[in-house]
């Protein structure tokens, strides 16, 4: 396939998704797709176009409409061998497929003493900011990141979700992988022939000296842009991607931390229990001498998602990072 | 051995009688006084050993069932399951797999693992609370215990998707209760199943009560006969006759061994005992509807059959009686025997590759467990 193979090119997040599905199809026989619409139609953000085409049904399976059995039937094709690639339409949609992650692909390893694995990837699409109807916007991350057995990532950029993709249906264990999806038609330049950053490992994308931002999925972007307005007004923002959620990889938060005495932690979830919590409490224990304003958190009410007219004012955006930003330094 | 669903079926068995007590939807091949029912889809022809060996698969599986509920009521499992009048759809079933065939047991399939020669002490692991199952589900093709009612159907059905890919001659066999066949994960799997042509045999063991309630909680069609709204075939068989049983589902198996995709089982049987240890069947149902079906007991209705054409005597069921009390002590020795994990093993296994919390956490509880006095 000398498409995912040729040098460097233009793509969207989609596209990177796609490419690497690609080429983990092509590195691995057992590697299976499945879900709803995947299939004819490439899936309703086209991470599978032309897939299926290339690969066959019994590869990219368009499944029934029902979730919990996508994911239990993915349980049982692992256990036979195969390394299962499930796409939940949308966020809000995984939840009748809680179950089956949570009681049977997180424990199935530790319940059969490691005699058996669960090499699945569960793909959402998450997030809001796309002026959706209800249900298609939710950010359920901390449900899945606090339940041992998965591990959980989020892809932020082309790039990222090019190589994270396959280092996901790679890895042993099950990962639930959250896509951003508002940043699906988002370009970036990807050079296929580059050495990939580790999966289970946060990143410094910017460098700063004032204070230290941490987001991942679709708000590493906002931060981005808000590091770059906060520079015009004389302030240097660290922005971390956090990338892996279970596992947190949060010594380079820390390392930042002691450095610029200052966190803020975005994400679309509610604050409330947020995957900002955590964090926070980390870096409270580690840092403790360090920090100069306790550690703000920024994110969502603790509402469900809202009608789509009022997400704007609901989901955190630069002004509400540069915000917090300035509560930090108020101490 | 030789089973058909068509042909002329036994000829070396005592006369038998034309099927009628048991109603036209059900299939028994054997009377609960022993005598043998012609069927017009299903007949069976084995030799005196291997119906002695039904016999005695079936009171060793109840004797391990008894040890189990008796190691519960002495304080070393924390609960158990019985089977106690399950035996013959389970011993039937489970003598109708090949070695490469695979199964998705609940958590009540004792006497299934039995068959599949998986060692009964690692059944007693989850009871007892030193595990939470722990055998490697691919050495004997037996999975791990399910407790979640109904989630295994799906895994068995993955799993058929699995085997139909790799070309593999076998078939899945996937038990639930009748209970199971409310939940959403059991009517899915059928479907996926059916739209897949997926080998697996759906097994029910229609036990007639979910916990306290009752099969008219449940549905309101007979079982069986929900297959043929998802497209495949579904027949009820007599669950305590261990011939009817061992046939429907041989044929079963072969049906989707052979690409003809599921098939639904409705093994017609009773739960004698208790749902499990922790539960009280007098506070919903009668004494006499227990005295009914005990009348129906699928171990005395098959001894009356060996006695009847003296395929064997007095002295077999004492040897059988006697390697059932060897059985059960030698279980219960090794049960008694398992060690309680180190607390320190909790973080052994939840991942394959490494992970920096398990890491981390291992060794800050592993610091504090070894703080005290004594510690392991």
């Amino acid at each position: 396939m000398a498409e995912s193979t040729s040098k460097t090119q233009q793509i969207s997040l989609s596209k990177g998704l796609n490419l690497g599905l690609r080429r983990a199809l092509e590195d691995d026989p057992k590697v299976l797709l499945m879900g709803e619409d995947i299939g004819k139609l490439g899936g309703v953000f086209r991470v599978t176009d032309g897939l299926q085409k290339d690969f066959g049904e019994a590869r990219v399976m368009d499944t029934p409409l029902a979730e919990s059995g996508i994911v239990g039937t993915a349980v049982g094709l692992a256990l036979a061998g195969y390394r299962p690639v499930v796409e939940i339409q949308f966020d809000g949609f995984v939840f009748p497929a809680f179950d089956q992650i949570v009681t049977q692909v997180a424990k199935m390893r530790a319940r059969a003493l490691g005699k058996v694995s669960m090499p699945i990837v569960i793909r959402i699409p998450f997030g809001g900011g796309i002026g959706a109807v209800e249900h298609h916007s939710e950010s359920p991350e901390a449900y899945f990141a606090m339940t041992a057995g998965l591990r959980v990532v989020a892809a932020s950029n082309p790039v990222e979700a090019y190589w994270m993709i396959q280092q996901s249906i790679a890895s042993d264990d099950p990962v639930v992988f959250f896509e951003p999806k508002r940043r699906y038609w988002d370009k970036a330049e990807l050079d296929p022939t580059a050495t990939p950053y580790p999966l289970y490992a946060s990143r410094v994308v910017r460098q700063g000296t004032d204070a230290t931002v941490v987001a991942y999925g679709p708000m590493v972007k906002t931060c981005l842009e808000a590091a770059k307005a906060a520079e015009e007004e004389g302030r240097s923002l660290e922005v971390i991607d956090l990338r892996t959620l279970s596992p947190l990889d949060l010594e380079p938060v820390f390392a930042s931390v002691r450095k610029t005495g200052r966190l803020i932690t975005v994400h679309e979830a509610s604050v409330f229990m947020g995957m900002g919590a955590e964090i926070a409490a980390k870096v409270t224990e580690k840092c403790f001498y360090s920090l100069e304003a306790p550690v703000l958190r920024v994110g969502a009410p603790h509402t469900p998602y809202p009608p789509s007219r009022v997400e704007e004012e609901f989901l955190p955006d630069l002004d509400r990072v540069l915000d917090a930003v300035d509560r930090a330094f108020a101490f | 051995m030789v089973t058909s669903r068509k042909g002329a079926g036994g000829k070396t068995a005592a006369a038998k009688k034309k099927a009628g007590a048991a109603g036209p939807d059900l299939v028994q091949l054997l009377t609960p006084e022993g005598d043998l029912v012609e069927h017009p889809d299903y007949s069976i022809d084995l030799s005196p050993e291997e119906y002695r060996g039904l016999y005695r698969d079936m009171v060793l599986v109840r004797r391990i069932d008894a040890e189990g509920t008796a190691l519960q009521r002495q304080g070393e499992l924390g609960l158990w399951a019985p089977l106690l009048g399950q035996e013959a759809a389970q011993v039937g079933s489970g003598r109708a797999q090949t070695a490469e065939d695979y199964a998705f047991p609940t958590y009540r399939e004792h006497g299934v693992a039995w068959c599949r020669d998986v060692d009964p002490v690692n059944l007693l692991g989850m009871f007892r609370g030193v595990n939470n199952g722990g055998w490697d589900p691919n050495e004997k093709n037996f999975h791990l215990y399910t407790i979640v009612i109904g989630s295994q159907t799906l895994h068995a059905t993955g799993y058929a998707m699995g085997m139909q890919r790799d070309g593999r001659e076998a078939a899945v066999i996937a038990y639930f209760g009748d209970g199971a066949s409310s939940q959403g994960d059991v009517n899915e799997a059928f479907v996926f199943a059916s739209v897949n042509n997926a080998p697996v045999v759906f097994f029910c063991q229609n036990n007639q009560w979910a916990i306290s309630e009752p099969n008219e909680r449940q549905f309101r069609v007979p079982l069986y006969q929900r297959a043929a709204g998802f497209g495949f075939p579904g027949v009820r068989v007599d669950g305590n006759d261990v011939l009817a049983c061992l046939a429907v589902t041989r044929a079963a198996l072969e049906h989707s061994r052979s690409g003809n995709g599921p098939i639904l089982v409705e093994a017609f049987t009773y739960r004698m005992g208790a749902h499990t240890t922790t539960d009280d069947p007098t506070r919903y149902r009668s004494s006499e509807e227990l005295e009914e079906w005990k009348a129906k007991d699928p171990i005395m209705r098959m001894r009356a059959f060996l006695e009847k054409n003296k395929y064997a005597d007095e002295a077999y069921f004492k040897d059988v009686d006697t390697e059932a009390d060897t059985v059960a002590a030698d279980i219960r020795a090794r049960c008694v025997a398992l060690p309680d994990p180190k607390p320190i093993s909790i973080f052994d296994h939840v991942y394959a590759e490494p992970h920096p919390l398990m890491d981390e956490e291992r060794a800050e509880y592993g610091a504090y467990w070894e703080s005290f006095e004594g510690a392991h």
